[in-house]
């Protein structure tokens, strides 16, 4: 499989009047087409900010990408001008988000919504917009695409926001398509159905996936590869039954832990004490030292960096050099 | 939506019924008698008394009420006492004259408001939004017939540039720019507080706005900045700012007394004035019901349009 996105050593901070803070520091990781990418990592971790940074959509003001590239099919994303980024996105690289119920504009129709993308990137007449929608309606699973077309999107359910909000996002074919928590604002049987069509349509596009999630249960049905993010870094970089079966990262470990066992009585849903520490404070040594049962004198001082520990499998820990990772 | 305007509609009978009971009141209360009894010094006390007679306002108050009230809902507003005509003609010879003043002002205080409330919400915390955010202020807090005076004395008196006051050259053939020509002045008078306002209002709504989800699934999709404000934020910031429009809308009424006295525009406003002064009971009483329904029409296209703008809003 061919590379279709590379990300290397992206730097993402936001600056406030005299503070910096390294929201997202040294990022590295790449994706394959075709494949679906998982993303886990607690909240703050830098997961949203990563996937924004690839948009070229940080929030201003405040955030900077002031390192990095981001490596698309060729060309460094960070290198091209505004006006060439707003036909990648949207085009090429499409977002969903994770509240269905707000992402949609609420004074638009759902066809409208839909149809300014095609018209827009596509160059289509309205009418060819129009049925284009109503086609990318019925694969989301909309029986009568054609009545949806002309409703606003308060008339609809969560789940039904995401199935547009996913048509949207496929509208115009897109080779990457982002999702940052796609499920996490939505009941448990509609989140089953949305990875579902997720998964569907993936194949059937044959498009690959960034999936942002908290939930290891979503990375273990829909994902191939998955990095682990701590602190605004990769700590693990692995596939997906190498993580399930052998974490490398004594952070990874934890938040396997922390996932509740179904036959085990006491839901022990963190196992990991303490908190993420905030980007304005971040340890000077391993970001992982303040919670790790590991830590050595050496994680205190210095940074571990990401290395290749067995073929296709990456973690920053010191542990890797003391021979012992068990 | 006919049947809920309809039901506003019969809604405001009572509300325009009790604001003429106050209004009424109020007049009665205020010191001073209707001028018409003074104007001749050597009018003697019978011929008065049989004036007072003849106008009615020996009669009690409430009866003075009950008399005016039911020739109004017979459409008949009265006569005027010192001007001897009818008041509803008097009111619709000037209202033309109020109504362009009104209209244009209107249009000059959006077509300013909007774009540099967008800007300044869009720039937050640049030089352009500290500029128009002072300027608003600035606007906000000067007194109407203060700036008119300064703007006669620069535009009109030092430069003369523009006619002191007046809708058009007195005795000049009708010519749309001298209509303009006068009209500019009092209209950026009018226009100036509201717009001042409307600028703060159009501001802090589409803050609100670019904060929302919708408008970084615009940016995602890849938009112009300009779409993305224009299209999607804006539609959805302007329906607040609707809603504060047409509240507003009898302000330029209160607006207009000033000005229009200032600029000797004859108008409603100026007509109020005189009336005010000459206690003319009729023609104060009818311009104050013209701004009550003013301002109970004012709610009405607030809520209508706001209906019409936001699809989430169903009657
Ligand atoms: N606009 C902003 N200004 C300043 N700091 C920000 C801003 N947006 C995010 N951050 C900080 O960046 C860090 C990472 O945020 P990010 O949203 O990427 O986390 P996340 O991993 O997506 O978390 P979650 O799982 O809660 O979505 C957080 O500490 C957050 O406080
Ligand atoms: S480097 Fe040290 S502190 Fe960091 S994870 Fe490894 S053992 Fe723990
Ligand atoms: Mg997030």
């Amino acid at each position: 499989m061919s590379t279709l996105l590379q990300v290397k050593n992206l730097k993402t901070h936001f600056f406030s009047k005299n503070k910096v803070l390294p929201v997202v520091d040294g990022v590295d990781f790449e994706v394959k087409k075709g494949e679906t990418l998982a993303i886990v990592g607690e909240s703050g971790s830098g997961k949203s900010i990563t996937s924004l940074s690839i948009m070229g959509l940080v929030p201003k003001p405040g955030g900077k990408t002031v390192d990095g590239e981001i490596i698309f099919d060729g060309t460094d994303l960070l290198q091209l001008s505004e006006n060439e980024m707003f036909k990648v996105r949207g085009n090429e690289i499409a977002m969903i988000f994770q509240e269905p119920m707000t992402s949609l504009n609420p004074v638009l129709t759902i066809g409208e919504q839909i149809t300014e993308v095609l018209i827009y990137h596509k160059k289509m007449s309205k009418k060819e917009a129009r049925q284009k929608a109503v086609e990318l309606l019925k694969i989301v699973g909309f029986a009568r695409a054609e009545e949806i077309l002309d409703d606003y999107p308060h008339r609809l359910s969560g789940g039904m926001r995401q199935r547009v909000m996913i048509a949207m996002a496929m509208s115009c074919d897109p080779k990457l398509l982002i999702a940052d928590e796609p499920t996490t604002a939505l009941d448990v049987t509609v989140q089953a159905q949305i990875l579902e069509l997720m998964k569907e349509l993936s194949e059937k596009f044959d498009s690959s996936i960034i999936l942002i999630t908290h939930d290891l249960g979503v990375v273990a049905e829909l994902a191939d590869r998955v990095i682990v993010m701590y602190g605004g870094q990769v700590v693990e970089e692995t596939g997906i039954v190498e993580l399930f079966d052998n974490p490398l990262h004594p952070y990874s470990k934890g938040l396997l832990g922390s996932v509740p066992k179904l036959d085990e009585e006491k839901e022990r849903l963190s196992s990991i004490g303490g908190n993420v520490p905030s980007p304005d404070n971040f340890p000077k040594g391993c970001r992982f030292v303040t919670r790790c049962e590991h830590a050595m004198e050496k994680c205190l001082t210095e940074q571990p960096e990401l290395k290749e520990i067995y073929p296709g499998r990456k973690s920053r820990c010191f542990l890797h050099d003391e021979g012992g990772n068990e | 939506m006919t049947t809920y305007i309809i039901r506003r509609l019969i809604m405001m009978i009572p509300i325009l019924f009790g604001i003429s009971v106050i209004s009424f009141a109020i007049m009665y209360a205020a010191p001073g008698k209707p001028t018409v009894m003074d104007l001749d010094p050597d009018i003697s006390v019978e011929a008065r008394e049989a004036q007072m007679e003849r106008l009615g306002l020996n009669d009690p108050p409430h009866i003075q009420y009950i008399n005016w009230m039911s020739n109004v809902v017979k459409g008949d507003f009265g006569t005027s006492f010192t001007k001897k005509q009818p008041v509803r003609d008097m009111i619709a010879d000037r209202l033309p004259n109020t109504l362009i003043l009104m209209i244009f002002s209107t249009i000059l205080a959006i077509i300013v408001a909007i774009p540099f409330g967008v800007l300044s919400a869009t720039k937050q915390y640049s030089k352009l939004d500290y500029g128009v955010t002072m300027t608003s202020f600035l606007g906000l807090a000067t007194p109407n017939f203060w700036l008119g005076l300064m703007l006669i004395m620069l535009f009109s008196v030092q430069l003369g540039w523009t006619p002191v006051g007046g809708v058009s050259t007195l005795g000049a053939d009708f010519s749309l720019l001298d209509r303009l020509h006068h009209l500019i002045l009092p209209a950026i008078v009018l226009a100036t507080a509201d717009m001042a306002g409307l600028t703060r209002y159009t501001r802090s709504s589409m803050l609100e706005v670019v904060k929302q989800d919708y408008i970084r699934t615009a940016r995602a999709k890849g938009f112009r900045e300009s779409t993305v404000i224009y299209k999607h934020g804006l539609r959805n910031g302007l329906i607040p700012i609707i809603t504060i429009f047409g509240l507003m809308l009898p302000t330029f009424i209160g607006g207009s007394v000033i000005v229009e006295q200032l600029f000797s525009w004859p108008g409603i406003g100026k007509l109020f004035i005189d009336a005010t002064f000459e206690r003319d009971y009729p023609v104060i009483m009818a311009i104050t019901m013209f701004g009550a329904v003013l301002t109970v029409i004012g709610n009405l296209i607030a809520d209508i349009l706001y209906a019409v703008l936001d699809p989430r809003i169903e009657y």
